[in-house]
Formats: structure tokens, sequence, C-alpha cells
């Protein structure tokens, strides 16, 4: 009884993200008849993916018809909006800003991704923005970032970003991929397995058209207190600059991604194991069932490889009938097979190559909080000894400011396991990704 | 519905953030930084980077990317750390 | 074997207390080694507050310790610079929240200036003289001149720069195994030297286990909470006045009495709690809570700052909440610097003076006898 529940603030199952895995979660976990607690920080459903105002009709939205499905199908659900999950304690006991906490007997964890930066010299110039940062303010806002607007990166996602742009009206000034997504036909077997998914890529691009070059890199954003312009040049296999193919482009917005990082916080602070994925990126083990490696706590979405949004929700409907007590059957199974098929062979296509290390000068910053540069962090590892990005953390204070690494932390590992000569191991991203506090809380909201 | 933003008004609609509002009345930048003074606006637009912070009605280091724009709000640029009020 | 394998001296741990020994026998002209299983700093130095006080000292051997390594603190600073250590000498003020707190605190303060420390009662109006955002329920206080702050692992780092610049060697992932004639089995090989220092902090009591000289090190876990970056809002260390009681405390589970500092890079640092369970990593909830609402009680404006974070460590303790410091007669060129509990930042510097001193055969300036290692063993008096 939904009711009772809320009242004791108990559930049988608690879904935490609203986004695609999280919806699907909360949907297949009520449909099984068990009391779930839809736990979000946002103020609607959807998260960044379906990101929209109230009144929305879902014009510009991809797989709008799924969202609002999974939305009739969570009415059963109680859905506890804007309270941000800053703690889990075991058990479980879920600790969210400006209410109660909600306990439950299971947990989906759902807590989505950002997208992923990689510093350049004047990134940190108001104008630059993530790609994801762009689409939100159109998305969720009806605002444009700007009158020329230069999108660049890594990732199918700037497509989607610059397609979403030009569909409103904006002006692109150019699509700048760093690498060569035709390497993606050499995975037939995963094109073939998610025809639907490359027929959305190829209708970006046709609408993208001219403007989309690839290996193309923004390699500095200029601008006297604000952004009023970019450098592009083309770059080799391994992104260092063809000497001669400098330009400069006027912008007034630059949405810039490397793909994506997932959020570890909740499920590093339940003690689940983790994995560096294909892509680089840090994220937590998933058995078949879509659960960790501790009992009962249940994971969907980026949280456990990043695969878009089509798998999130395959995902958080196998992970919600397994947090219910229920199998999920063969033929979710077998979807998940192909969608994570394809999405492996995203992270082949559109790999990361260390040429942007060399671009990033002693004088770029590094993390945008604290404002650290690139040379206190090499003087770190050079002078002082460090022999690991925590280490780094502590002595030089990347990572160490309001955002606690989530937006430097993957490039203050890349740069310090390449200035100590190694390649990234997961031990460097863990040491950067754990944070006993997911959300800033207040002290007296803390205290009680 | 209007709010102002160091004493300008700025328009903005229902839902809308303040970081949305500003960006839409063309401003890119609302802040200092506590090292370097530079200026800096949205950057992740989503909650995650807290470079977009700026004092409402007082109150310091609000995300303008989360905060929804209210009627007369007052929201003004916000410098360093913010807090003067407590520096000692 | 190589010529990098012989020293005079091996210091086992990259910690503070490690650095400061490994540094003061460098600069003495020993050849030094320094073994690290981890990374530099990576133990307690990197879960502390990087205290250097002498006002949570009462009179006796630690008080002793801690004016010594006072001195040694300012020296240093001199030596190396003080920004470069973040060292300030920011002085302590110690806050009675009550009437009977405040008169114990009295004739704390009394025994204190009798046994050499500068330590000055202030009333109400002259604690919000120094401390403006400090509660208005403060009733009286102290103020400690002597006093002073750190930034515990980017001084160890400094500090074992200056080894390397000295001669001296520092191998981080190298963990100690075992000990053999006149040296230490790592598991990189085998390293030799005439002494062997145990400076393992809380796992120094394993390090004295693999001696074959046991000394009681145990874990006291702390937590420890961080603020959003503020201006200057905090000028002192400021603590109350049950810190004092806590620190010399043999009581088992959880005590709290809150430590509140600003730092150079403008977060408040809140601590410190105190429980002695095991090597217990998880978060616990409660503890924060606590630790949380006695900084709000001390300096109410804190309820509206967000918490950016929160860390834990293992402070290093003995039954009788003494170091461990000397030669261990039960294994000649062994030598213990360990178990500082929670002070292990500010007498590392007295410590690392004191242990460079006996290793090139001089009198050290402090009786080490209150720190024999082997006290534990001997039968009551």
């Amino acid at each position: 009884m939904p009711n009772s529940s809320a009242e004791r603030n108990e559930y049988d199952v608690a879904v935490i993200g609203a986004g695609p895995a999280g919806l699907a979660a909360a949907a297949a976990a009520a449909d099984t008849g068990v009391s779930v607690a839809l736990v979000d920080s946002g103020p609607r459903p959807g998260g960044q993916y379906w990101r929209h105002r109230t009144g929305d009709d879902g014009t510009h939205h991809h797989d709008w018809a799924e969202f609002t499905r999974l939305r009739a199908r969570i009415r059963e659900v109680d859905h506890l909006a804007e309270h941000a999950v800053w703690h889990i304690e075991p058990g479980f006991t879920v600790h969210a800003t400006g209410r109660d906490p909600v306990r439950a007997r299971r947990l989906v964890l759902a807590p989505g991704a950002h997208d992923r930066q990689l510093p350049f010299p004047g990134w940190t110039l108001p104008g630059v923005y993530t790609a994801g940062g762009v689409q939100a303010l159109l998305k969720g806002h009806g605002v444009l970032a700007g009158k020329r607007i230069v999108v660049a990166g890594t990732g199918p996602f700037l497509l989607a970003v610059a397609a979403g742009l030009l569909d409103a009206g904006a002006g692109v000034a150019g699509v700048f991929e760093a690498g060569t997504p035709a390497g993606f036909a050499r995975h037939p077997l995963a094109v073939a397995g998610a025809l639907g998914k490359l027929g959305e890529g190829a209708g970006y691009l046709r609408v993208v058209g001219r403007r989309y070059r690839t290996r193309t890199m923004v390699i500095a954003a200029h601008g006297t207190g604000e952004l009023s312009g970019v450098t592009v040049a083309k770059v080799d296999a391994n992104w260092q600059v063809v000497p001669g193919t400098e330009r400069d482009v006027a912008c007034d917005a630059l949405a810039v991604g490397y793909g994506f990082t997932p959020q570890l916080e909740l499920p590093l602070q339940l003690g689940c194991a983790t994995r560096l994925d294909a892509d680089g990126s840090l994220v937590a083990t998933a058995d078949d069932r879509q659960m960790s490696t501790v009992e009962g706590v249940f994971l969907a979405g980026e949280v456990c490889g990043v695969g878009g949004s089509a798998l999130a929700v395959t995902e958080g409907l196998i992970a919600g009938r397994h947090a219910a007590g229920v199998s999920a059957g063969s033929r979710l199974l077998r979807r998940r097979r192909a969608q994570r098929r394809f999405a492996g062979a995203l992270h082949q296509a559109f790999p990361l190559r260390r040429g942007w290390l060399d671009r990033v000068g002693a004088d770029t910053v590094v993390c945008r909080c604290e404002e650290v540069r690139h040379r206190a962090v090499t003087a770190a590892v050079d002078d002082l000894g460090a022999t690991d990005p925590r280490t780094v953390k502590l002595l030089a204070r990347p990572g160490m400011g309001l955002c606690q690494g989530r937006v430097c932390g993957f490039a203050t590992a890349c740069v310090v396991a390449d200035r100590l000569g190694r390649t990234l191991i997961e031990a460097d991203l863990r040491g950067l990704a754990a944070r006993p506090v997911a959300q800033p809380v207040t002290l007296g909201e803390l205290a009680g | 519905m209007r709010f102002t933003f160091d004493g300008k008004a700025i328009p903005a609609e229902p839902g809308q953030s303040i970081g949305a509002a500003l960006i839409a009345a063309g401003h890119r930048s609302w802040r200092r930084t506590r090292i370097d003074a530079a200026p800096r606006g949205i950057f992740c637009g989503i909650g995650i980077c807290h470079d977009c912070l700026v004092t409402v009605d007082g109150a310091a280091n609000r995300r303008a990317c989360l905060v929804e724009a209210a009627e007369d709000m007052r929201v003004t640029t916000q410098e360093g750390a913010g807090r003067a009020e407590l520096e000692c | 074997m190589t010529r990098s394998d012989v020293s005079d001296v091996i210091v086992i741990g990259a910690g503070m207390v490690g650095a400061m020994t490994a540094y003061h026998c460098a600069a003495a002209g020993l050849r030094v080694t320094v073994l690290e299983r981890d990374a530099v700093a990576g133990g307690t130095t990197s879960a502390c507050e990087g205290n250097i006080l002498v006002s949570d000292k009462e009179p006796g051997p630690e008080l002793d310790l801690a004016l010594l390594s006072i001195r040694r603190w300012q020296e240093l600073a001199d030596e190396l610079g003080a920004d470069s250590l973040e060292y300030q000498a920011k002085g302590g003020v110690v806050v009675a929240m009550s009437d009977d707190t405040g008169a114990g605190l009295t004739a704390f303060t009394a025994s204190q200036r009798a046994a050499g420390i500068d330590a000055q009662d202030v009333s109400s109006a002259q604690l919000r003289e120094r401390e403006p955002n400090l509660s208005p329920d403060a009733r009286s206080g102290a103020y400690y001149p002597q006093d002073a702050q750190v930034q515990p692992m980017l001084a160890t780092a400094r500090l074992l720069r200056a080894v390397r610049d000295l001669g001296g060697t520092v191998r981080t992932g190298t963990e100690v195994t075992g000990f053999v004639e006149r040296g230490v089995a790592t598991s990189a090989g085998i390293v030799h030297a005439e002494h062997v220092v145990n400076a393992a902090g809380t796992w120094a009591g394993q390090v004295s286990e693999l001696a074959g000289a046991p000394v009681p090190v145990l874990p006291r876990k702390g937590f420890i909470l961080v603020t959003e970056p503020l201006p200057r809002t905090i000028r002192h260390k400021v603590y109350t006045a049950e810190y004092v009681a806590n620190v010399a405390s043999s009581d088992a589970g959880l005590e709290t009495s809150v430590v509140v500092e600003g730092t150079k890079a403008g977060t408040v640092l809140i601590g410190a709690s105190r429980e002695r369970v095991g090597f217990d990593r998880s978060m616990s909830l409660p503890v924060v809570r606590k630790l949380a609402a006695q900084a709000i009680e001390v300096f109410p404006f804190l309820a509206d700052v967000a918490l950016l974070r929160s860390y834990l460590g293992f402070r290093p303790y003995c039954p009788d909440h003494l170091p461990v410091l000397g030669p261990d007669p039960r294994v000649p060129g062994l030598v213990h610097a360990c178990g500082h509990e929670g002070a292990g930042i500010g007498l590392a510097a007295g410590t690392g003076h004191l242990i460079a001193q006996v290793l090139t055969g001089k009198e050290p300036d402090l009786d080490l006898t209150p720190f024999r290692p082997h006290r534990f063993e001997e039968a009551p008096a």
C-alpha cells in the first residue's frame, strides 16, 4: 500500500534517479505489486535525457513515446521529486535533502552520467559549455546558449546536440568530431543489432550535413572575459594537430563533450565493486540480474557502463524486476545483449586518444573549482613525489573544490598517469571518485 | 515574470532557471572566482560543476542553473566565496 | 649488493613522522632510505587536520615533547619556507560553553602556565574580539599563542623532497615484509642499514611484530568534516574545553568534542570524533551529525554552510597514550618513532630531532625514558 509506505517512509524498493533507467526500474518494480519510492533531484521525471519543461509536448525530444509510457506506469510509485540523495547507509537508509530518510529493503541506483571534459586552453571562459549543458538549456529552459554555436568533442551525442540546436533555429558554426566514426562500420554485427539507433544517427547527420567535420578538434578558446571564438585544427589518429590546419572560428558559445562520466558516488558509498570500462570510465560492476557486488543493491543505466537511453531502459526494467524479487524474461536479456554490443561498438568507434594531453599547457586550468593549473599538477608528481592521482589531489588540490572532482577527475587522472609514464588504471579513478557526501548538504540539515 | 540581476530587470518564463533567463537576456557571466577573480557563468548547466554560483536574495553559492527564477528575486554577482558579511 | 641498497638508516613509513625522522637524519649527515608501501603521506597524514598544539597537553612528558616540537616547527618553517608548508602560527582558542567548564579550564591553564605553556585566560568579550563569529553563548576561554597549523601532506612531501635533495632515497610502493640481519626484506628485495626506524604510524604495531619486538599501537578512528570554501571566518584553531578531557580518555566508544578551524584554501575543517572500533572504514552518519551539531553550537553561522566532504583516519594510540620513541633493547638496531595518537603532526618535529640525535650518538635533548618501547612488558612498579 503506497500510502502506508509513504507514512512510514519504508518501501520494498527505492529507485534513485528518474532518468530512463530509473523510470524503467520503478515501473517494472511497481508492476509486480511491491511498494516503490522513486527519489530524484529534478522537479520532473525524465533525468537529463528527457529533461523537459512543464507542458512540453515532446516535439523536440527523442523516444518521447517511451517516456510517456514509462511515466504512465509509475502512477503507483511515490515519486519523491526535488530531493537530492546525499548519502545511503547500508540496510538501506536513503538520506536526501529536504526530507526524512527513506528506508528500503532493496535499491536500484540509476544516477546517470554527465559530460566528460578534457581541459584545453581557454575552456574556463564564460560561453564555453558542456554539450549536455547546451542541450539542457534548450530542452529544460527553452534557451539557446548563443547566436553562433560551435559543437565539439567526440561521440554521437554531439550530433544529437547539434541537430537539436538546428531544429530550434540556432546558428551552428560547426560540429567538430575528433574521431573518425567511419570506423563504426568495422562492427557490422553490432550495427545490424541496432538498426533503429543507427537510423537515428543517420538522421542527425542529414540535418547537420556539411557542418560536420571529423578528425577536427577545438584546440583553444579565445575571448576577453567571455568567449568570442575558437581555434580548430585537423588532428591525426592520435589527436595530434596536423601542422598548418589551424583556423579560427568566431562563435559566442561552444558546446563541448568527450563522452560521459557515470556518477559513482552512491555505489562507492555502499561498497560496490567497480571496473574500468572500454571507454575509460569507472563503472560499477553488475551481474546478469543488474545486481552490484553488494546484496540488494541493483544498478541500471550509465552507472554500470555508458550505453545510451535505450540500454538504460532495458537495464532498468531488468533491475526493477529483480529488485522486486521477480525474474526478467529472456526477451529483455536478449535486448540487453544486443544493445550492449552496440554500446561497445560505439566505445570502439569514438575512443579518446592521448594527443589532447600535449595541448594542456603549463598555464591551462585543469581544476576549474580550485583554479589548479597543469603546472601544479605536474609539480606534485615531479617535485613532491606523488605516484597516484589521489596524492596529487591532496597535494595540489585538483578535485578538492565544490564539484569534488566531478568535472576534472577523469582528466586529472589522465594527466597524472601520463606524467608517470603509464596508462590509466581503475585505482586512479577510484581515488578521485569516492565521495561520502554525494550532494552538498548544509551542516544545519546534517545536524538535524 | 521579472527578477533583478545587479539591479537590472531580467524577464523569465515560469520554470526557467535564473541562469537560463540570464543567458536569454544576453549575460554569460555573473561570478568572479575566489583566486583569479576570473568571470564564470554556466558550464555544465545541470548542477554538477558549481561554476554558475550566484547570490540570491543575499544567500551566496546558489547554483543559477538549478534555482528557478521567481518574481522579484534579487540576484547579484557573486564575488569570490560570497558571504563577505562573515569575513573577519 | 648494490651501493644504493646500503644506508645508515632505513625509515619505514613516508608519513609525517617518517618524513621528519628521515629529514633530521639526512640533515645530520646520515644516509637515509625511506620505505613506504603506499604513496607519500598516504596514511593517517592524509586524514588529519595538521594540528601543532600545546594547548591540549597537560604537564608531563608529552608536553615536553610538544614544546620541543613547536620550537622545531618554527625553525623548519624558516628553513623550508612557511608558505611551502602552509605553516600558520595562528594560535589556538579554547572555549568554555558553561561556567562549570570555564572554571575547570581556568584551573587547567594555571597548571599549564606552571609547565611552560603560554596560556592566557580570556573573558567572553575578549573571545569575541578574537573570533567575531563565535556563539554569544561562549562564557569564557583561553588563548594559546603557541598553537599552529600546517598542511600535513604538503609538509610531508616537502620534507621528503628535502631528504632526496640531501642524498636520501624515498621508495614508495615498497612494503616491508620482514626483518633480516642489519636490514629489512621488502616487496622489492632486501635493503640493508645499521638502523631501522619504525615510523609506520597506525600500522607500527604490525611492523613491530615483524621485527619480533611488539609495541601495542592501536587504531582510533576519527572523522573530519570539510565545508565549502568561505572567506576568512575563523582566525584560530578553536575548540571546546571538553576536547581536553577527551584527549586523555580511555573510554571505548564514541566521543566527540569539536575542533573548528579555517584553512588557507578557504574551507573550514571540523573535527574530531574518537572511536575505538578497529580499522573500520565505514562512514558513520551519527558521528558526523554530532560533529556538525557541535560545530554549529560554537559557530552558529555554520548551520547555513554546506558540507563538501568528510574523511576519516586512524590515529595510532598506545594504552598509556604516550608515543613510543627510541631504541628497542629487544632488537639491536631497531628504533621506534610511533604511537603519537592524534598529535603526530605536531609531535613529529621533536620526534625526528630526537631520533636523529640518538642515531648520531648524541645525548637527546629530552629524556626518552617515559617513551621507552619495552615499557608495556615491564611488571607494574
